[in-house]
């Protein structure tokens, strides 16, 4: 199926989790915030939350700032 | 000792954590800086290059994060923002910023009151980055505000205390402590901003690259603790006349 991750269409398997994606793409689930179709999802909810055809997803971080 | 929100600070040292040349250069400068409180902000994952994960050599044991909404640019982003920071773990501290014009990077004050009201009403403990206006920042602290946070000079111009006359002001009104924020860009600015009685400072870009950032936190560090010191001894205060500091007296034997 696919998404919008981080404003970029990308194929995924029927029924990946938040969880199992951020995991796939090599970062930290504690450390990353997603927002899915404009809802934050709580870091608890990633394993069990499932993306579908057409979600969109935001992937953000903490960064350096002022 | 700093207070903010009914937490205790030893240090009055706020150091922003962008611009830095690494990741270990900015911990070693956060570690040298003696600070206790740290902003930073969030963006979208580059998931072509996501490069190091600040989360990952930061300590939140040492340091009280106060994640920024920097890049809203009205209150909603700003909210959208907050909101996100503290489902990521950032905690209820918020360094409160909205720029809309990207020319001038000045907080909009309108904007800025109104999605203070809203994210004091969830639980945020706001620290609003404001023009230095004391009215706003009466407004601002009427309205829940943990504390104000009013600007030197522009983000990232090292231009020092241009604002110093309403920041005096700012400070003579305030009920919550005032950190001045933005432009402070030599130890010699911070401790102009401590000596007129700020409770605190944030300074970034002045640190993060200057040639040895390291060696610039100690400096702006003695800094910040000069001007406090000198804040608390009461100043001497100045005059336009002379005024010799020897005895006028006993100079007989020269005639």
């Amino acid at each position: 199926m696919k998404i919008v991750c981080n404003g970029k269409e990308k194929e995924v398997r029927d029924g990946l989790t938040i969880e199992e994606l951020i995991v796939d793409l090599e970062l930290n689930p504690d450390t990353v915030v997603a927002e899915c179709n404009g809802a934050i999802v709580l870091r608890p909810d990633y394993p069990d939350r499932q993306l579908s055809e057409g979600s969109v997803l935001e992937l953000i971080r903490f960064v350096g700032g002022g | 000792m700093l207070t903010i929100a009914g937490r205790t600070f030893k240090s009055r040292l706020l150091v922003g954590t962008g611009k830095f040349s690494s990741a270990r250069v900015m911990k070693e400068a956060l570690e040298a800086s003696g600070s206790e409180m740290v902003t930073v902000a969030l963006r979208r994952v580059d998931l072509d290059d996501p490069g190091d994960d600040i989360m990952s050599v930061l300590d939140r044991e040492r340091y009280l994060f106060l994640p920024n909404t920097s890049g809203a640019r009205d209150s909603a982003e700003a909210v959208r923002l907050a909101r996100m920071a503290r489902a990521s773990g950032g905690g209820d501290w918020l360094k409160l910023e909205v720029t809309p014009d990207p020319r001038t990077l000045l907080p909009d004050p309108v904007e800025t009151l109104r999605a203070t009201e809203i994210l004091v009403g969830e639980g945020f403990k706001v620290l609003p980055y404001i023009n230095a206006d004391p009215i706003l920042a009466l407004k601002l602290q009427d309205a829940g505000a943990a504390a104000v946070m009013p600007l030197g000079s522009p983000i990232g111009t090292n231009q020092g205390l241009l604002t110093r006359f309403q920041v005096e002001i700012i400070i003579e009104q305030a009920r919550v402590p005032v950190i001045v924020d933005a432009g402070l860009g030599a130890p010699s600015h911070v401790a102009e901003a401590m000596e007129i009685g700020a409770d605190a400072v944030l300074v970034n870009t002045a640190l993060a690259v200057a040639a040895d950032p390291v060696m610039m936190a100690k400096a702006f560090a003695m800094a910040v603790v000069a001007g406090r010191t000198a804040f608390e001894a009461g100043l001497a205060g100045s005059r336009s006349r002379p005024e010799a500091s020897s005895p006028e007296m006993g100079l007989d034997f020269l005639n």
